[in-house]
Order: C-alpha cells, then sequence, then structure tokens
C-alpha cells in the first residue's frame, strides 16, 4: 500500500528536474541554496540512504554469503565454515519440496495475474458507476484486506475443514480441502484471491475516480460503446495506476506466505519458496546456510521482476 | 524400571564411570562450592545486580501455555516460594512459539531456569554449552530411577536437566464401545488387523489418523521401527549412523503401508484435536497418540478412556518398548541468579513438586518415583505401570534426533508416504541423501 504515494512522488518531483535543467542553470540553484536548505538535503538523501543500506542492502548482501556457508545459528561467526555451492545443489538436486515450490510460486502467480487481478478491476470500474449502495459493496469487497492474516486462515480453515467445515456440511461431501495435494492449492488460491480481489479493486478504483469525465463525454459523443471506451481511452489513460495494479500482483504472488504458513506451515501441497525460507532459517531447525541458499534463489527471481519494472518506469520518465 | 541390556549399553557410553563412581558426600561439597563460587560470580558481574544479589526472585521460562499445565507450574512455583521464601518471574510462551525460537532465546537472555525436554534435544544444547551443569544437584535428588538419569546426562557424561513429567504413547479406546462390540485387545500385529477389519464390518473407522501437523505420523512410524527393528536400531538410525536406505527401513515403511488401509483417510487434512474426537465421538475404533489425547475427552468421560499398548510385531523384538517422552526443567548457560536457580532446581525435581503436580494434572505423570500417586486416576495408574514394565524408552522421533532433520525432512517425507505409500524406494533414498548432507554439516 504504502509504494502508492511513494511512486507518485518519484513522478512528481523527477518531471520538473529533468524540463529545468542546463549546466548553468543547475549551478545557480546550487549556490542560491542556503546553509540551512543543503544542510536539509543532505539529512534528507543521507537517512533514508543509511536505512536502504543497513535494513535491505546489508541484509541481502549477507543472506548471499550466509548462503554459502552451513551456520547453524549457534555460535560465534568465526565458526563458521564455507561449504561453496554445496546448499545449492542440495536444493536442486536433493531437497523434494523446492521443485513444488517454484511451481506453486509460479500458479501463484499466474491466478492472481489471470483471474483475480482482472477481477478487481472489473469491481472496480462497476463500482465506479455509482450503483446503489457502492459504498458497502466497496467496504464489503475490502474487508479481507484488512483483516489480518492469521485471521484470514483461521476464517478458510472454518470453511474447508473436512470432518468440521462449513463446506463440506452445505456440499454434503467429503473432499479434503487442506489436505489432499491436489485440491488444497487451488483451495488456498480461492481465499489468497479472494483478499487481492479487494486490493486491486481499491487501487484501481481510486485511479477511476481520477480519470478526466471530459473523456468520457467525448467518448460518448464520437458514439463508442462503454465497452469501447473502456478499453480504447480509460484503460490507456490509467497507463500508471496499470503498471502499479501489475507491480502489486507480482509482489503479492512472490512474497505469498501467510495464508499457506497459517494452513500447514507450507507442506504437503503448498509449498512456496518463501515458506520454505521459514522453515529453515526460523524456528528449531537452524539451517541458516541452507535457508539462505533458498532465500538468495527467491532474491534471484523478484530481481528479475524489479528490473523489468525499473526499467519500464525508466522509460516513462525519459518520456 | 527395569532397564535393557542394550539401552544400557547405549546409555553406558554417555555417563562416565567417574560420575557413577562419585560418592553423595563428594556431590554435596562440590555443591556448596558451586554455590559460592555463584554467588562469588554474580557480585563479581554487577550488571544484574538487583536480582542477583537480592537473592529473593529466580525466572523462569515456561512453554506450558494451555490453561490446565500453567495452572499445575503456577501452583508448583508456589509451592517453591512456601518453601524457601524466593519468588519466582514464570515467563510463559506459547508452546510452539517457544519450540521455535529456542535457539535465540538460549543466546539471548534466557531466563534462569527454563523448561525443555530430555533426549537428543537436551544433549544438543548441553553440547553447544548453552545451558548450565546441574550434575551436582542430581547428588541431592532422590526418587529418580537409572533410566531417567541417562534421560539427563549429556553427551560429556554430566547431567543438565531435572525430568518433572512424562507421558506414554499408546492404542487409546472407549471401553464402552468396545464392550458393546465384544472387542479383545490384540497382542500382534494380525490381531491387530483382524480387530480393524471387524471394525470396519461394524461401521467404525478402525484407527484414527491425522497428520496436518507433520509430528503426529512420527509417532507411527516410531512405534513400528521401535517394534520390527528395536530400540538400538532406533536411536542409531536417530543419531544418523544407519542408513535409511537399509532393508530395516524399508520393512518398517512396507508395514505401515499395509496398516495405512485401516486408518483414517485423508489424514493430512486433519488435526491430531479433530482425530481425537472422532474417537471421542464413537467414530473410530482407537488412536495412537500420547496421553494427552484424553484433554479431547469431556471430565464425565474420562473414565471410558482405556489403551493398550502398540502390539508385537516381531516375537524376537517384543511389545516392551515405546515412547515416553519426558518433559522437565533445565538450567541457563549463565543464569543471574544461579544459588536460587539451583535451590529451584532442587525444588522442581523433589517429591513436594511431583506431589502438587499430581493433584493438579490427569493428563501426566510424574517422574518422581517417591510421589505420592494414590491420586492417580485409574488411567494414569495404568499408564505408569505400562511405562514402568517397558524396557526400553525412546523420547519420539523429533526429541531424539536433531531437529533440522526432524523437521524440514522427515516431516514432509512422512506426508510423501501417506500420499503415496508405494514409492518406498524413492522415498528412502531422497531421506537418505538429505541425511547425509545434514548429518556431515
Amino acid at each position: 500500500m504504502s509504494d502508492l504515494p511513494l511512486i507518485q512522488a518519484d513522478h512528481a518531483v523527477s518531471s520538473p528536474a529533468t524540463t529545468t535543467t542546463s549546466p548553468g542553470g543547475r549551478g545557480r540553484r546550487l549556490r542560491l541554496l542556503s546553509r540551512t536548505d543543503r544542510v536539509v538535503i543532505t539529512l534528507m538523501v543521507l537517512v533514508p540512504l543509511l536505512l536502504v543500506v543497513a535494513l535491505v542492502w546489508l541484509p541481502a548482501l549477507a543472506t548471499v554469503a550466509l548462503s554459502g556457508t552451513d551456520w547453524d545459528g549457534i555460535g560465534p561467526l568465526s565458526e563458521i565454515d564455507w561449504v561453496g555451492g554445496r546448499n545449492y545443489s542440495d536444493v536442486v538436486n536433493i531437497y523434494p519440496p523446492f521443485v513444488p515450490a517454484m511451481q506453486n510460486n509460479l500458479l501463484w502467480l499466474a491466478a492472481l495475474f489471470v483471474v483475480a487481478t482482472p477481477f478487481g478491476m472489473f469491481l472496480a470500474v462497476l463500482l465506479d458507476k455509482e450503483i446503489r449502495g457502492s459504498r458497502f459493496y466497496q467496504t464489503a469487497l475490502y474487508l479481507p484486506v484488512v483483516l489480518s492474516l492469521a485471521l484470514i486462515g483461521f476464517v478458510w480453515q472454518l470453511i474447508y475443514s473436512r470432518d468440521q467445515g462449513l463446506l463440506n456440511a452445505v456440499l454434503g461431501g467429503q473432499t479434503d480441502w487442506y489436505g489432499d495435494p491436489n485440491v488444497n492449492i487451488w483451495a488456498v488460491l480461492v481465499a489468497a484471491g479472494w483478499r487481492h480481489v479487494g486490493y486491486i479493486m481499491l487501487l484501481y478504483l481510486a485511479g477511476l475516480k481520477g480519470v478526466d469525465p471530459s473523456l468520457r463525454e467525448a467518448a460518448s459523443v464520437d458514439g463508442a460503446s462503454e465497452t469501447s471506451t473502456f478499453f480504447r481511452v480509460i484503460f490507456p489513460v490509467l497507463r500508471p495506476i496499470n503498471i502499479i495494479v501489475l507491480v502489486v500482483t507480482v509482489i503479492e504472488s512472490l512474497r505469498a506466505f501467510d495464508l499457506v504458513w497459517v494452513i500447514n506451515k507450507g507442506r504437503n501441497g503448498l509449498e512456496l519458496i518463501s515458506a520454505l525460507v521459514t522453515q529453515n532459517v526460523v524456528g528449531e531447525a537452524s539451517r541458516i546456510g541452507f535457508g539462505s541458499a533458498l532465500a538468495t534463489i527467491m532474491l534471484a527471481v523478484s530481481l528479475v521482476f524489479i528490473t523489468i519494472y525499473l526499467a519500464v518506469v525508466m522509460r516513462e520518465n525519459r518520456r | 524400571m527395569s532397564r535393557p541390556r542394550t539401552e544400557a549399553e547405549y546409555l553406558a557410553r554417555l555417563v562416565p564411570s567417574s560420575v557413577a563412581g562419585i560418592g553423595r558426600r563428594s556431590l554435596l561439597t562440590g555443591v556448596g562450592a558451586g554455590a559460592l563460587l555463584g554467588t562469588g560470580l554474580l557480585t563479581g558481574c554487577g550488571s544484574d545486580s538487583d536480582s542477583g544479589s537480592d537473592s529473593k526472585e529466580v525466572s523462569v521460562g515456561s512453554n506450558q501455555s494451555d490453561p490446565q499445565p500453567k495452572g499445575v507450574i503456577a501452583k508448583v512455583m508456589d509451592g517453591f516460594k512456601t518453601s524457601s521464601g524466593i519468588t519466582t518471574k514464570i515467563n510463559t510462551v506459547d508452546h510452539n512459539t517457544y519450540q521455535e525460537n529456542i535457539n535465540n532465546y538460549l543466546q539471548g537472555k534466557p531466563d534462569d531456569v527454563f523448561m525443555w525436554f530430555a533426549g537428543y534435544r537436551m544433549r544438543f544444547f548441553a553440547a553447544k554449552g548453552l545451558a548450565g551443569d546441574i550434575s551436582d544437584l542430581w547428588g541431592r535428588l532422590s526418587g529418580y530411577s537409572d533410566a531417567f538419569k541417562k534421560a539427563s546426562t549429556g553427551d560429556d557424561g554430566k547431567q543438565y536437566f531435572v525430568p518433572s513429567s512424562y507421558y506414554p504413547w499408546a492404542m487409546f479406546y472407549r471401553k464402552s464401545v468396545w464392550k458393546q462390540h465384544g472387542y479383545q485387545v490384540p497382542t500382534t500385529l494380525d490381531q491387530l488387523t483382524t480387530l480393524s477389519a471387524q471394525m470396519k464390518k461394524d461401521g467404525l473407522t478402525p484407527i484414527a489418523f491425522a497428520d496436518k501437523d507433520g509430528w503426529p505420523a512420527m509417532g507411527t512410524f516410531d512405534i513400528l521401527n521401535l517394534r520390527i527393528n528395536g530400540y538400538q536400531f532406533h536411536i542409531d538410525l536417530m543419531a544418523g549412523k544407519e542408513a535409511w536406505t537399509s532393508d530395516k527401513v524399508k520393512k518398517v515403511f512396507d508395514t505401515w503401508a499395509g496398516l495405512l488401509p485401516l486408518h483414517q483417510p485423508d489424514s493430512l487434512g486433519r488435526t491430531w484435536q479433530e482425530a481425537a474426537q472422532s474417537l471421542q465421538q464413537k467414530k473410530s475404533g482407537m488412536y495412537l497418540l500420547g496421553l494427552f489425547v484424553a484433554q479431547q475427552f469431556g471430565n464425565d468421560e474420562q473414565d471410558d478412556i482405556d489403551f493398550f499398548t502398540f502390539p508385537e510385531i516381531d516375537p524376537a523384538i517384543g511389545a516392551k518398548a515405546l515412547d515416553a517422552p519426558i518433559d522437565g526443567y533445565m538450567l541457563a548457560r549463565k543464569p543471574k541468579a544461579e544459588a536460587n536457580a539451583k535451590k529451584l532446581l532442587e525444588f522442581v525435581g523433589s517429591k513436594e513438586a511431583a506431589d502438587i503436580t499430581v493433584k493438579n494434572d490427569p493428563t501426566t505423570l510424574v517422574a518422581n518415583s517417591g510421589a505420592d500417586t494414590s491420586g492417580y486416576t485409574a488411567l494414569q495408574k495404568k499408564a505408569a505401570e505400562l511405562v514402568g514394565s517397558a524396557t526400553e524408552i525412546a523420547q519420539f522421533l523429533d526429541r531424539d534426533t536433531r531437529p533440522d532433520f526432524a523437521s524440514t525432512v522427515i516431516i514432509p517425507a512422512l506426508q510423501q508416504f501417506i500420499k503415496n505409500p508405494r514409492d518406498i524406494d524413492g522415498l528412502v533414498n531422497s531421506i537418505e541423501n538429505q541425511k547425509k548432507s545434514i548429518f556431515t554439516s
């Protein structure tokens, strides 16, 4: 959620800067800055920089470094043994949950991207029509996003439990929603999608409210239908929001963790890379080295998406 | 408790003769010196001087977060205050969270005394220097059998643990259901299979089963391994000395695969509480679980619970070994109030503390044999007899082996087996490969 204002602020600041720069102008502007201004600017750059380095880059680099060791989390750092790439070869060759975890992460991404995100956008368009009770629907759909994930896991446990759950009681079936590894990933995706739809709906609704009404009027004067107005006028205008929605979807599917952890700690059909990292690093197991190798793989996958996103955003700015 | 040749041999390696040979008096002198040294160190270190020099307080880390055991701990600590005048500060943490954070907890600033389990998990922290040596204290404890002393001994032959309670794993059933159908307790695997077939005919699920959380199936693996290959093999397998690809392990999985159709289906989506409720609701005939299964029964139903030990599979091995995990207390590596902490450890190992537990908790058994057990329920008495007659006592799979191996390899492997009981070769190969990687690191 907090990504949203940050990105917009970025746009707002960078565009005037790019338009007004000429070598002489920049120099004069610097001289115009008072001492206080310079201190403030330095602090504003340094403090976030230090925070990012200390809280993001150092841990990330430490993870990469630890992934080459067999540290068990106990004892001084001097006792760590370097094992090279053994953790990585173990992950790929002899760790059975790894492949299902990669598949599940991709499935998660596909499901959110193909089903949940478009559905959330669809709901946003409907709610934008000012239908009666739209505030109620808005609240109802957004509620899952507000609820804590532990609570969501519990709510769905009540629905999905094989022997005592609501779903089997209503359908009269015996489906083992959480235990059958062929079924449980879909059951969880429904729960995750339920939450994701509300999130996307709110983001997109905010974007739709900001669309200049004259665009719609112009389109209807030209005789465009509702559908073609949306796909040919509104959707292209909302490009920045679309990118945010896309990024949010990717982030949500990469960091998907809480639901499967609440359900069965990411085992038995619900393996996700993030859950495997937690299983190995956190807790009594304390396979810090091995878990770090998994985390590094996750980092590498995330970097692919981050790079694509940055490339797109930078191309935008250059225009 | 009669002790077997094999267990003696195994444990003899852990207890050096020097420890066994020390007399009571020399240990007492040691305690005196230790206490003096302890207070000396405390005044020397100075930073936490209030709690140390004040010497009227001691802190305890407790994992007994369920209401009933929590109340029992509070009563035991009240008893300690009455007898010694020292106040205990109990720091209770949710059972699972406590276990998952134990590494950080012990390396940070742990409480002076903390609750933990006997077995590999205790010896591991002792070997890592994260627990305090309390060999001196053991000279003053009475009422503990050799089996308990050995379960409290680290790899270096010193004691690090004071056992307080334990509970056996067995096949539980409802007397009323068995009486209604005229079932007899099976003593061999064949009888168990025949009985299960009869239960199916009578519309019951023969054996309740749940493995959503991953650990309950370990109990089934343990008991089959103990019955088929015996205690020593179990210990060696857990210690990483035996190969998982051996025919012995394959036979365990083979036998289990034969029994699986008698178990409640779809176990991977069920919690043990739900499985226990199916027993309680008379839908299942029996359930292999710890004594804590009784928690899922109402107060008026407690008398209806009964159990038998898992039947014999190989006559040469017998049916005398079982899982009976021991819970107890340990000393932190650098306790702030060492003298008080040791007093507390002595108290929790005493008859008085055991008596308090007996009075207040019907779901556990006390480790101290001097305790007045006349307050035991019929179920507790029978459980105590069962453990007393056991020739070998294992601690449960995840307490007898490395925690990383148990949680990241065995849990997924057993769940994989339950999903697909046919591919045993692939399964044991996968376990063995991972075991080699983990045990060599």
